[in-house]
């Protein structure tokens, strides 16, 4: 498989990164040889092998249904590139 | 009087603890090298304050008579992954530039607790997303190393983890913390001629460490000798029910329990790290480890890793499609830059912001990640790795029936340049084919020492354990520095 401009457009929209005509030329080239590269695992016979979902086996905790934390909006707002009062501040999303 | 740069940690903390000396005379003497070696550019943000404030407050207790901690009076570098509260934490990029954290992640408070200080927040590649140490938003990392040749090319130090492994090797700090997800404590530790070690998966808490690839990411430390990693890593490792993946199991007392003697222990060489056309250097080396470890009692095997050629193609899937998922966060909105082009609307800021805060090299792993997850591609890509992952795992568990530990050299080569190996991708992630399988089995793996190149550059050993007998990757560590006679420094040029 290998990936054309377009492709790689379509990639920078979906990872909502912006991206220069120039940039997604360089990128390109640079997807492709990566992706030329990891094909080679599609020579690996898997047949009847489970994809790996946990590489240490431990099991999944549940913790107490009760409240641990919070009350800390003030810290939540800290680092805030725009807030407004005691929101995130966004650009208009409804006309 | 005494050059708090040559101790080590358990030298600081035991003379501390004796009252040999204070406490602060330490940390003002390493604040004193970290403030006189801008040229590494080992440091994002230097703490000075902290670092004394730390150590009165272990003064303060030991003339108070209470007990100290693991780590009490010694100071050392924090990567700056791990979220410090109150102090800017970067992850290297510009993304977080300015971001300062209302928490502390566990490790770090972890090694507060233990009575350790914070000389400032290492520099790292961007996101840990590098083998050099290249990829920062605040500069190259230059490792205090030289080539032999008379010339002073600037060497990398490593990644991602090359802060700390510069600054340990300038003795700037005794210890500094690292990440790893696929060799970034242990190259780097291979590249200047330091210990580091990547504990078994889970050992460590993420908590509060910036996310790169969820399920490969693990805390360890880096320090001069495999004593002082044994106790840092006691220091940092630990049940965090904030961590899902975290191991609720207890701290074993690995410094109490070092024993170089490996009588019984079989050390399996894998054949299929025995690649065509590697450095003689590094074969030699790694021949001088075989023979140290006979040394020390062990019985040597052969083994073999059937799938040791796919584990960096599959790490290279993997990785980036974690990272795309994780990087997700960085929206512009709730933390970090944010870039709102005139009149643009939600996804345009959205676009904008991520183009003008992440580099170069993670843009393109966001972007693979991204592609290895869409539509169409994902069982072809995603699901094929795991699935080879899981043989990588196996080809482990396999080896374990007639072996104990695993050694192999760390790195392909001693340090390069830096700019080397920056214009093709691809040559870059070739550096790490001998620690990535470790990493995707969830192995506890260790590099320390093993000699150096004809340039005059270090090289390191690496060892494989079983997934929680970190005591015996540590041990097999102390075996090859006993008689590895590896004192070689850099000279201190800076």
């Amino acid at each position: 498989m290998s990936v054309d401009k377009d492709t790689v457009n379509k990639i920078a929209r979906l990872s909502r990164i912006a991206i220069s005509d120039a940039e997604a030329d360089k990128m390109v080239g640079e997807l492709n040889g990566i992706l030329a590269w990891v094909e080679q695992l599609g020579e690996v016979d898997v047949t009847g092998v489970e994809p790996m979902t946990a590489v240490i086996s431990n099991k999944l905790r549940l913790r107490d249904d009760v409240v641990t934390d919070g009350d800390v909006r003030d810290k939540v707002l800290a680092n805030a590139p725009a807030k407004e009062g005691s929101f995130f501040g966004v650009p208009k999303v409804i006309e | 009087m005494t050059d708090f740069s040559r101790l080590r940690v358990a030298a600081i903390r035991d003379g501390v603890a004796s009252g040999e000396f204070k406490a602060v005379e330490v940390a003002e003497a390493l604040n004193t090298r970290v403030a006189a070696a801008k040229a590494l550019n080992a440091f994002v943000v230097e703490t000075p304050e902290m670092a004394v404030a730390a150590a009165q407050a272990v003064d303060a207790d030991r003339a108070a008579g209470k007990p100290l901690g693991k780590m009490a009076g010694v100071p050392i570098g924090m990567k700056d992954l791990f979220c410090t509260e109150g102090v800017q934490t970067t992850a290297a990029s510009h993304m977080l530039e300015g971001f300062v954290p209302t928490y502390e992640s566990t490790v770090s408070a972890n090694l507060w607790k233990a009575g350790a200080g914070m000389l400032g927040k290492l520099n790292l590649d961007q996101f840990a997303m590098g083998s050099s140490n290249e990829t920062s938003y605040f500069g190259n990392v230059i490792s205090p190393w030289r080539r032999n040749d008379g010339g002073n090319a600037a060497l990398a130090p490593g990644g991602s983890s090359g802060g700390s492994s510069s600054a340990i090797a300038a003795r700037l700090c005794p210890a500094a913390t690292g990440t790893d997800t696929g060799g970034s404590i242990r190259q780097p530790a291979a590249f200047v001629g330091i210990s580091g070690i990547k504990p078994t998966y889970g050992r460590c808490s993420r908590w509060g460490v910036v996310a790169f690839a969820s399920s490969l990411d693990q805390a360890g430390p880096m320090a001069r000798d495999v004593r002082d990693c044994a106790i840092m890593l006691e220091a940092m490792a630990g049940f965090d029910p904030k961590d899902s993946t975290s191991l609720d199991l207890p701290v074993p007392a690995w410094e109490a329990g070092l024993n170089s003697d490996l009588k019984g222990k079989r050390i399996g060489i894998p054949r299929e790290y025995r690649l065509d056309g590697i450095d003689e250097d590094i074969t030699k080396m790694w021949d001088n480890g075989i023979a140290w470890l006979k040394d020390a009692g062990a019985e040597i095997v052969d083994i073999s890793l059937p799938h040791t050629k796919y584990a960096l193609p599959a790490y290279y899937i993997i990785a980036p499609a974690e990272a795309s998922s994780n990087l997700a966060r960085y929206d512009g909105v709730r933390f970090g830059l944010r870039d709102l082009p005139e009149g643009a609307g939600l996804q345009d800021m959205y676009a904008a912001t991520r183009a003008a805060g992440f580099g170069e090299e993670v843009r393109r792993r966001i972007m693979i990640g991204t592609y290895v997850l869409s539509a169409g591609f994902y069982d072809a890509y995603y699901t094929q790795a795991q699935k080879v992952r899981a043989l990588i795992a196996r080809d482990f568990d396999n080896a374990w029936a007639s072996c104990d530990l695993i050694l192999a050299p760390t790195a392909p080569s001693a340090a390069f340049g830096l700019g080397e190996k920056n214009a093709d991708p691809l040559s870059m992630y070739l550096n790490d084919v001998f620690a990535v399988p470790a990493s995707l089995a969830g192995l506890p793996a260790m590099s320390v020492p093993g000699g150096l190149d004809k340039q005059g550059l270090p090289l390191g050993l690496q060892i494989i354990g079983k997934a929680l007998d970190e005591q015996a990757v540590l041990n097999a560590g102390l075996a090859i520095e006993q008689r590895s006679g590896f004192t070689a420094e850099a000279g201190e040029w800076w």
